[in-house]
């Protein structure tokens, strides 16, 4: 085995390792592999600017030659980024800083990426329009050369693990169980990286200006996920950033900027903001400022539970309740027509009513059951949004006090009118024309800022660490002194009031509230089983996690309308893939990471704990 | 952390004696089962104490008493002249600190968080001070930080401040224990098994460490197996067997004395079964035992003879008040067979 260069994908290197290690696919030279690669990916981009076929009648007209459009300018972006990859590879000068951690992985899975989106187009072009006839001379080149890409990607020599022989003696059923596993580790082994190069010192001005380069990237591609208009898109869409993400982060690059973005915290998250506030002026109707704001309002409850259920590991079932405590106490003082109150409120009057009532509610729960370990909790929250919810539908006058005006809820609730700013009409701002849902996206942008800025500081303080203490054991946190009942109290309450708050704006931009749209489970988000999913899938304890998470699970159903009636199946399957294989979620804690990989990166640590 | 300076420390600081730990017939029962009785202690300040027994004699029992896990049954502990409070998190604020039997460290936490968790009732800020960092956030939590530190380079874990506490190895694992107990600024430290599956040269550095923690003043209270290591550490040894205090004094009196020798050693029983023992079944062994004991010291073992097999019944039928005078050696035979698979 050669030592392993600095660039170990140089050529040189590569020949000389040519006996021990050969590619997923044996029968290429390594060298005819990385040509391929190389070339399977300027081919195709240069089949982006074809025509691809010969009807406009598939959406995003891919008919036109020289301008690539809808999947074409994905499939565009892949192939640009394997052949930027595979010149890497070869080491040219000023590409080698595009993979730190090395090459050959990030080429392999740029040319899968490739493969799947360009294949995924020429199929979906092929049913949609009756039979591969209608591809023209462009969707072929595209597709031979996606491949060609993927037999050189596959063929990039790697380092193979060691096999465990076989026994002679196992049964067949174990011969074959031996043979998949040494299969899947060889395909892991195929896709390990390096350890990331250093950073090299620069000037925090270069630092901050990649920093907003990357947050531009990040808004251009949440910008272009929302907006992406017909079900094929979407897909094809998911395909190119799930994968595109996965080479890129195989190239190391992720974890450098990741570095970069820790360095510079506090600027990185007002960054993320500035770029989050720019969105509603990259559309042109408020069509997508709708979907911004709804994934904003998931996506800050689901950072308020992320305070219970990831920093205190207390797991609670009907969060969204505490969403519609807020929403019905802020509906009920807006001067609605059909508020049995018909209290009328100024907005900062009716978020300190909402974000209390659900803090009242909090406390209410959480006193009695807190005491308790385990499950009480999860068993008790199920419940109270269950009773929540029926409670509501039953204050309507005659089953109950007239409260809530049961299950019509409370309609017609009036724009927010703050300091003379009208949230219901458009306006205009720097030429840009801002709408209804885009003025409340700033409002919520607002809110979020405010959740987020509770959850870094109480995260990294005393009470965070007690948090954190009372998850991984409570009997010895309070041996240190930790008023145990106390601090989770504090959780919950700070989770619901936070949720209250996010309640608040919710009811107005929703015009209506009903008890319906705070169920346990549902098509629709938010409701608590989606919130939790959120949670869990964006990774729990995390900032970041939840924001991602609740942004994929709001779009992904809203996108993909086809989808229909195993919207739910997909869903749960999807969820039982990432369970298996990154249970600490899409963006991981340091800590979990380790908690769930511990074997693989910590071989034997505590091997003496048993002695 | 020298040891050459503790012989003197001890001494120096035997002369103004206070009473920083005081319990008076502490009684702990179970439903039916006793699991300590009538146990008075009392540790000063600037002393180490020891707590050594049998497997099962109920030193742990007895510690959570002290440590607020427990409230006994009857009895009352004092610390500093004050009744402990009934929850042990109020414990630990009034200045008792305490490691675990088996690790229970903060896994998925750095060793710096360790120890500020453990930091907890020194600091005061709250949610609001922390969510809007009010003035004193900044300069209680640099403060706290330093202090973690002082600690982490006292144990000699400074260097690895950012690991993650499930990954050190053992022996640092429970020196990091011992740290996170620490930052609460204990007037008494209790230790329950500090060596257990140390090898002799870590346990060596623990002995070290604790004599370090008692030259800052702080009293200690031990729990171990180990008789070496407790005999050569502490200024007092409690024994407790069967959930009473057999004896206590220095480690020369403790060592010599001979209901502790049987209770660990079990010798002079070994001759008697074996003339009788091919008889009987095994698990009435012990009652052939008891009657060969008694006819050195002729006290009332009948009882404990016949109920032999069942120690929980045992207890409650052996008289409590007499743990102290030395003719009473009922309680030994009994645990001959169970204190064998202990003794150092």
């Amino acid at each position: 085995m050669t030592t392993i260069s600095e660039n170990p994908k140089a050529p040189a290197a590569a020949t000389a390792q040519e006996s021990a290690a050969t590619g997923l696919i044996g029968f290429l030279p390594p060298k005819a592999a990385r040509a391929l690669a190389l070339g399977g990916g300027v081919l195709t981009v240069a089949s982006c600017f074809l025509a691809w076929t010969w009807t406009p009648r598939f959406p995003g007209d891919l008919t036109v030659t020289g301008y690539p459009g809808g999947l074409q300018l994905q499939v565009l972006v892949l192939g640009a980024l394997t052949t930027l990859f595979a010149l890497s590879s070869y080491g040219v000068k000023g590409t080698r800083w595009l993979t730190p951690a090395g090459a050959d992985p990030a080429v392999r899975l740029a040319t899968i990426a490739t493969f799947a989106t360009t294949w995924f187009t020429v199929g979906a072009i092929s049913v949609e329009l009756g039979g591969p006839v209608n591809l023209e001379p462009g969707g072929v080149v595209a597709a031979v050369a996606t491949l060609l890409g993927l037999l050189g990607g596959l063929g990039l020599p790697f380092e193979r693990p060691a096999l465990l022989p076989l026994d002679p003696e196992d049964t067949g059923w174990d011969r074959f169980k031996h043979r998949a596993g040494n299969g899947w580790s060889t395909f892991k082994a195929a896709f390990a990286t390096g350890p990331v190069r250093r950073l090299p010192a620069m000037n925090s001005a270069v630092e901050i200006l990649i920093i907003t380069a990357v947050l531009a990237v990040a808004l251009g591609v949440f910008t272009y996920g929302v907006g992406t208009e017909y079900d094929e898109l979407f897909l094809g869409f998911l395909i190119t950033t799930g994968l595109g993400f996965a080479a890129v982060n195989k190239s190391g690059l992720t974890q450098q900027a990741t570095t970069l973005t820790g360095k510079h915290q506090n600027l990185s998250i007002a960054g993320a903001f500035i770029a989050a506030a720019l969105f509603p002026f990259t559309q042109t109707d408020d069509q997508y400022a709708t979907l911004g704001v709804y994934i904003l309002i998931f996506a800050t409850v689901a950072l308020g539970l992320n305070i219970v259920v990831g920093l205190a590991g207390l797991l609670d079932l009907g969060y969204v309740a505490f969403l519609g405590v807020g929403a019905y106490a802020a509906a009920l003082v807006s001067g609605a027509p059909t508020s049995p109150s018909g209290l009328h409120l100024p907005f900062w009057a009716a978020v300190l009513v909402g974000a209390v009532a659900s803090l009242i509610f909090g406390v209410l729960i959480g006193a009695p059951t807190l005491r308790l370990r385990g499950d009480y909790l999860a068993i008790v929250t199920l419940g109270f949004g269950e009773i929540f919810r029926i409670a509501v539908n039953n204050t309507d006058g005659t089953s109950g006090p007239d409260i809530t005006n049961g299950s019509n809820g409370i309609a017609s609730i009036p724009n927010l009118n703050i300091f003379g700013f009208d949230f219901g009409v458009e306006h205009t701002i720097a030429g840009f024309t801002i709408g209804r849902f885009a003025n409340y996206f700033f409002l919520m942008l607002l809110i979020m800022a405010v959740v987020v800025l509770v959850f870094r500081r109480s995260g990294d303080s005393r009470i965070g660490r007690a948090w954190v203490a009372i998850r991984e054991d409570e009997t010895a946190a309070l041996a240190m002194g930790i008023n145990g009942f106390r601090v989770k109290l504090i959780a919950f309450a700070l989770g619901a009031s936070l949720a209250g708050l996010a309640g608040t704006v919710q009811a107005h931009v929703t015009y209506t509230v009903t008890p319906e749209q705070y169920l346990f489970a549902g098509p629709i988000p938010p409701n608590s089983a989606f919130l939790l999913a959120a949670v869990v899938l964006g990774g729990m304890g995390t900032m970041s996690g939840p924001l991602v998470g609740a942004a994929l699970l709001f779009l992904i159903p809203n996108k993909l309308q086809f989808l229909g009636e195993f919207q739910l199946l997909a869903f749960g399957v999807a969820l039982i893939l990432l369970m298996r294989f990154r249970p600490e979620g899409m963006i991981a804690n340091r800590r979990r990471q380790l908690e769930f990989h511990e074997k693989d990166e910590t071989p034997a640590t505590l091997a003496k704990a048993g002695a | 952390m020298t040891t050459t300076t503790n012989q003197a420390g001890a001494t120096t600081s035997q002369a103004t004696p206070e009473k920083v730990l005081d319990a008076r017939g502490v009684t702990m029962r179970f439903g039916g089962l006793t699991a300590v009785r009538e146990v008075d202690l009392t540790v000063n300040s600037g002393e180490i104490v020891g707590l050594i027994g049998p497997n099962g004699a109920g030193k742990t029992t007895f510690f959570n008493c002290l440590t607020g896990l427990y409230v006994p049954t009857e009895g009352e502990v004092r610390y500093k002249g004050t009744v402990l409070p009934p929850t042990s998190f109020k414990v630990t604020a009034a200045g008792i600190a305490r490691t675990f039997q088996n690790i229970r460290l903060f896994g998925n936490m750095s060793v710096l968080e360790n120890v500020l968790v453990g930091r907890h009732t020194r600091m005061k800020q709250g949610l609001w001070s922390a969510v809007l960092r009010l003035p004193g956030f900044r300069r209680t939590e640099e403060e706290a930080t330093r202090r973690a530190m002082e600690l982490l380079e006292f144990i000699g874990l400074a260097h690895k401040a950012e690991h993650l506490a499930r990954n050190l190895p053992y022996g640092e694992q429970r020196k990091l224990e011992i740290a996170r107990a620490l930052a609460s600024d204990p007037g008494l430290l209790l230790l329950d098994e500090p060596t257990a599956g140390m090898n002799p040269q870590e346990t060596r550095a623990v002995e070290e460490l604790i004599f370090a923690i008692r030259d800052q003043g702080i009293a200690v209270l031990v729990i171990e197996h180990d008789m070496r290591f407790i005999f050569n550490l502490c200024d007092r040894v409690a024994v407790l067997v069967q959930g009473q205090k057999l004896i206590e004094g220095d480690s020369q009196t403790v060592q010599s004395d001979e209901r502790v020798i049987a209770a660990y050693l079990g010798e002079p029983i070994d001759e008697a079964p074996s003339t009788k023992a091919p008889a009987d079944e095994a698990p009435t062994d012990e009652a052939p035992a008891a009657p060969a004991k008694a006819a050195e010291t002729a006290e009332d073992t009948d009882t404990d003879a016949d109920t032999g097999s069942d120690d929980a019944e045992a207890a409650d039928d052996a008289p409590a008040e007499d743990d102290d005078t030395p003719a009473d050696t009922a309680d030994a035979p009994k645990d001959a067979a169970p204190g064998k698979e202990n003794d150092a």
